[in-house]
């Protein structure tokens, strides 16, 4: 990697990275149609948000479904880890809460493939300040 | 294969289910049914959506339409209008929806949402793994800027005006403190991030390093910039493997791509940044103690002045600031400070991030802005009380804090306000009690947690507060007298005025505030040896009740202690000497012959 040189280069950097994505959000993977996020803070790991992460990852694959996973930090909903939140292009992002192994597939079945919801949705109840 | 074209939230939350959410879900999913729409809309319960004083609530999806205060039989309009004709029903549509300005508001057409995430703006949003995400949304712009535009003093006179007191837990004002570190001469000086978060319940700055830990480099390097500081030390305990994986990471990123070490972004200045550990003492989060630590000494307190921004670290100026502090100062930078200052109260400006924690319906992590009352954070954030029981009181301020009751709910939360309601901010845990919980017992819990952590060094806090504390098992065992609520009293006021540092003179609170706001549950315990809660064991009795028993011996047979006495087919007695309250007979009992007194 080289190193930045100036504010000039970095807000360049910053451009390009911002336009990287398909489901409204910088990601850094460019073609996903879906975005997954994993709460992956510790207390979000120890409820099983790592294997949570790994069937998302497993089942995509083997189901040849255009999606990203990826790891965040902390969502804020303790009450109801693993939590998890996906994009799909054109709709809000839905926070998903006390997600295990069964509900990760039953979201994938359901949610991912068929756009219909199910129970343990978490209603995102705070703004965040702007990044535009 | 079908899609679903429109989703019904029905907001399941504790306080909307109570007003008959559950029906209006059933009407709902029942009319989609009889009109054959079940291939295109779908009619779901979902958690609390935090507006519980317009409930129950239902959200319609995808053109985020927010009915408020809805009954069971507005669903059929609701159907009817909405999703047939297309139309709204505005007599149920959320009015106001006044958004603050600068604030990106998703989702306009809904009640105006009590959290706003400014030190948390990136926590589950970005993979914290991965620098490219935190530049895109604006990371390393404040650096580049003040090292570009501003000078020290201009950044620092941005800090002052923003209005940002330390979110550690003193509320000591952050540009002041910076101004003061930059004033003195020095040919080296550190900046230090406090990241020993020792409150039990409090797990704020965990968060911010384990989900944006670039935003902590990035103001530290501003910290440095105007301080005059080349140098910054993250001092965390090391029981947060994952944040200092994380910071790690963050750290060589960081460095690759020339925004830590020398010459950043081409402007000359030179920053860098290492990590040292605690071993979990709570006593080093004070600032000196924490020094100590880094340095390789007892984490021990030493007296102020003189105070860290003279002779800190290794002797030279010192600036340290905690985590969340820390995480709200490129948001400054790069939105001005009028901006932050429009956020909070009079004297408290921005947001603070409370751990929520007890008994408590929706127990996470919440930032809020400045002047919440206690009432919204609870009922409407926090979704009410577990297991519909009654609020009692919350402990603010973890170990060194008090507790707030009934009375303080609509005070305005800021630094000066708890503190005039005889607790104080800290470092951001709420710990919500209910009826269950003896005032009396809670404060014990918190003296014990501080004789724990007392270092030893003064002798107020080491002797004074293991005093406190076996005065306080007295009450709870029911061996105090009258007496002893005096000396309490007492001995807690000179372990204030005494102690060396911030951990002895702030112990005794948890005890003054709860015999400020439960007098009358300290005179129950001496007098009455009675625990209302029913939680301290030594007060109870566990008594056979003659009429009921038929002595078949069984609860006799599983005493631990053969408290229990009678012939068989004769009522048994428990000897109140010997019992230890074990519970085990009233477990037994196949006559609901044991109750507790």
């Amino acid at each position: 990697m080289e190193k930045i040189k100036s504010l000039a280069d970095l807000k360049k950097m910053q451009e390009t990275l911002r336009v990287k994505n398909k489901v409204g959000e910088m990601s850094t993977d460019t073609d996903s149609l879906i975005l997954v996020k994993v709460a992956m803070a510790t207390c979000g790991i120890a409820s099983g948000a790592r294997e949570v992460m790994e069937v998302f990852i497993e089942e995509f694959a083997k189901r040849n479904i255009n999606a990203s996973v990826k790891q965040t930090g902390c969502m804020g909903y303790c009450y109801a880890e693993p939590t998890i939140e996906i994009t799909k292009p054109g709709n809000e992002p839905i926070t998903f809460g006390y997600v295990d192994l069964k509900k990760a597939i039953r979201i994938i079945d359901k949610y991912v493939l068929n756009n219909e919801l199910v129970d343990g949705i978490i209603p995102v109840n705070y703004e965040t300040i702007d990044h535009k | 294969m079908a899609k679903i074209k429109y989703h019904m939230l029905v907001c399941g939350g504790t306080s909307c289910h109570a007003s008959n959410s559950e029906d209006i879900l059933k009407n709902l999913q029942d009319l989609i049914k009889i009109k054959g729409l079940d291939t295109d809309v779908q009619a779901i319960k979902t958690g609390c959506f935090g507006f519980c004083d317009k409930g129950p609530i239902v959200k319609m999806m995808p053109d985020n339409t927010f009915y408020i205060q809805v009954k069971p039989e507005d669903c059929a309009e609701i159907i009817e209008e909405h999703i047939i004709k297309g139309k709204k029903v505005d007599r149920l549509l959320y009015q106001g929806t006044a958004s603050k300005e600068n604030l990106s508001n998703s989702n306009n057409t809904g009640p105006h949402k009590k959290q706003i995430r400014i030190a948390l703006r990136n926590c589950g949003v970005i993979n914290p793994e991965n620098i490219e995400e935190y530049i895109a949304r604006n990371g390393y712009q404040a650096l580049g800027k003040v090292l570009t535009e501003l000078t020290p003093e201009a950044t620092i006179e941005i800090m002052k005006k923003s209005g940002l007191r330390g979110r550690g837990g003193g509320g000591f004002p952050t540009g002041l403190k910076w101004e003061i570190t930059r004033a003195v001469k020095a040919d080296q000086k550190y900046v230090v991030c406090n990241a020993d978060e020792g409150d039990p319940g409090a797990f704020m700055d965990r968060s911010v390093l384990e989900g944006d830990p670039h935003t902590v480099l990035e103001a530290m390097a501003i910290n440095g910039y105007c301080t005059g500081a080349d140098k910054g030390v993250i001092y965390i305990r090391a029981e947060y493997p994952l944040a200092v994986e994380r910071l790690k990471i963050a750290m060589k990123q960081a460095r690759e791509y020339g925004l830590l070490g020398q010459d950043i972004l081409g402007t000359g200045f030179n920053f860098d940044i290492e990590i040292r550990y605690g071993a979990g003492a709570f006593v080093c989060g004070e600032e000196t103690a924490l020094i100590h630590s880094m340095e390789g000494l007892r984490g021990e307190p030493t007296v102020k002045p003189p105070f860290p921004s003279e002779s800190g670290f290794l002797g030279k100026p010192t600036n340290v600031n905690n985590v969340e502090t820390y995480a709200n100062i490129p948001a400054i930078i790069n939105k001005g400070a009028d901006w932050f200052a429009s956020i909070g109260t009079e004297k408290s400006k921005g947001t603070k991030v409370f751990a929520l924690a007890g008994k408590i319906n929706n127990v996470g992590l919440i930032e809020v802005p400045m002047g919440i009352t206690l009432r919204e954070v609870i009922f409407e954030i926090g979704g009410g009380i577990k297991n519909g029981r009654t609020f009692k009181a919350v402990q603010t301020g973890g170990p060194s804090g008090g507790m707030l009751t009934e009375k303080d709910l609509d005070t305005p939360i800021d630094y000066d306000n708890l503190i005039a309601a005889g607790s104080m901010m800290g470092s951001g845990g709420m710990i919500v009690m209910d009826e269950d919980d003896c005032m009396v017992a809670m404060a014990k819990f918190y003296l014990e947690f501080t004789v724990e952590e007392s270092c030893g060094k003064c002798s107020p806090c080491r002797i004074g507060n293991k005093r406190l504390y076996e005065m306080l098992e007295k009450v709870t065992q029911g061996h105090a007298v009258m007496d002893d609520l005096d000396k309490l009293r007492n001995l807690s006021h000179v372990i204030k005025d005494t102690s060396l540092c911030g951990l002895g003179q702030t112990s005794p609170n948890p005890v003054l505030s709860s015999m400020d706001n439960f007098y009358h549950e300290y005179l129950e315990h001496v007098g009455n040896k009675k625990c209302r809660a029913g939680s301290c064991k030594s007060l109870m009795q566990y008594i056979i009740n003659a009429e009921n028993c038929i002595g078949c011996t069984l609860c006799a047979r599983n005493c631990p202690v053969d408290a229990i006495a009678g012939e068989r087919k004769q009522a048994h007695v428990i000897d109140q000497e010997k019992c230890i309250k074990c519970g085990a007979c009233m477990e037994k009992c196949k006559f609901n012959a044991i109750f507790i007194n």
